[in-house]
């Protein structure tokens, strides 16, 4: 539920509603740059009205849905 | 010249900041006010504003409190449905030398001048990232590039100001959002209406042009860098001290 929740965001935040995306699509193959990466979760975490840790390991779409799933459960 | 924009501006209430709203008032942008403790103050300024035909409002917080300055940018943009410029302008002085300065006098200065800043860069910045366009403006100062016996504190903040312009404007400029620094030199205002009549003296022998600055002086120089003028121009610091620095 995590994840398809991040997927919606993140198709929202690219304006591509058809995006492929999986746990293990990383930042970088979806294109987006370090002050994305940062926008998005920001977003990510709005939405779960929770907070992450935002730091240099965030790496794929896994990543983030990993730490929501920790910080929520 | 800014008509439709609204620009944010900390310690509004009198001196530079004051100036600074009038006369992004008077370039048709709407604004908001915020101050710490001259709360009369800050009415009449709104009241000024508001009189050139532009939108104002003022207020209340301690730009050195995280959590209260996110409070307030958020009912900021929900009161106006837009914010596009931020000037960092609040600012004290604790005034010592440095061996007698206590740690609180140190702190407090850096805590409201530099994190103040922080804060505010943080919260405003966050929406002008998403808006991918704006403007931010840190008022530094002349005392930060050079020095200052008895500011050792407002100094340091000064110049920390100048490292957070820099970097600020490298990592937003991909995002269309712009900032720079102003640094003032000896401006007429509450704050050098303190210093001892001989150090006033003093100094207007080290100022080429031979006077104290206006608020108005660094007004002017804010609304350039508000303005679609000044769209090329990131991470700069200008002097406004009438060659008091050179």
């Amino acid at each position: 539920m995590v994840f398809e929740k991040v997927v919606e965001i993140l198709r929202n935040y690219k304006e591509e509603p058809e995006l492929e995306v999986t746990m293990e699509s990383s930042f970088e193959e979806l294109e987006l740059d370090s002050l994305d990466t940062v926008e998005l979760v920001m977003e990510i975490e709005e939405s779960f009205d929770t907070s992450i840790e935002m730091d240099s390991e965030l790496k794929t779409i896994g990543d983030v849905v990993g730490l929501i799933e920790k910080a929520i459960a | 010249m800014l008509t439709g924009k609204t620009a944010l501006i900390t310690g509004g209430a009198k001196g530079i900041g004051r100036a600074i709203a009038l006369k992004i008032a008077e370039a048709h942008g709407n604004v908001a006010i915020v101050y710490r403790g001259s709360e009369k103050r800050a009415e009449d300024t709104k009241n000024e504003c508001i009189a050139l035909g532009v939108k104002a409002q003022s207020y209340q917080c301690d730009v050195s409190d995280f959590n209260a300055t996110k409070i307030m940018v958020a009912q900021i943009i929900k009161d106006f449905g837009n914010l596009d410029i931020l000037v960092n302008n609040a600012g004290i002085t604790n005034d010592k030398l440095l061996i007698a300065m206590k740690e609180e006098d140190f702190d407090s200065v850096i805590a409201t001048n530099l994190k103040g800043a922080f804060n505010m860069t943080k919260h405003v910045g966050a929406y002008l990232l998403k808006q991918r366009k704006g403007r931010i403006i840190n008022i530094s100062s002349v005392s930060g590039l050079m020095g200052n016996i008895g500011q050792c504190n407002y100094a340091a903040a000064k110049a920390g100001l100048i490292g957070l312009t820099k970097s600020t404007a490298k990592e937003m400029a991909l995002r269309g959002v712009t900032c720079n620094a102003i640094a003032p030199g000896f401006i007429d205002t509450d704050m050098t209406k303190d210093l001892k009549p001989e150090i006033q003296a003093e100094i207007l022998k080290l100022i080429p042009l031979k006077r104290l600055g206006q608020p108005e002086d660094i007004a002017n120089l804010c609304v350039y860098l508000s303005s679609e003028y000044s769209n090329y121009i990131t991470g700069e610091v200008i002097k406004v001290d009438g060659g008091l620095y050179i």
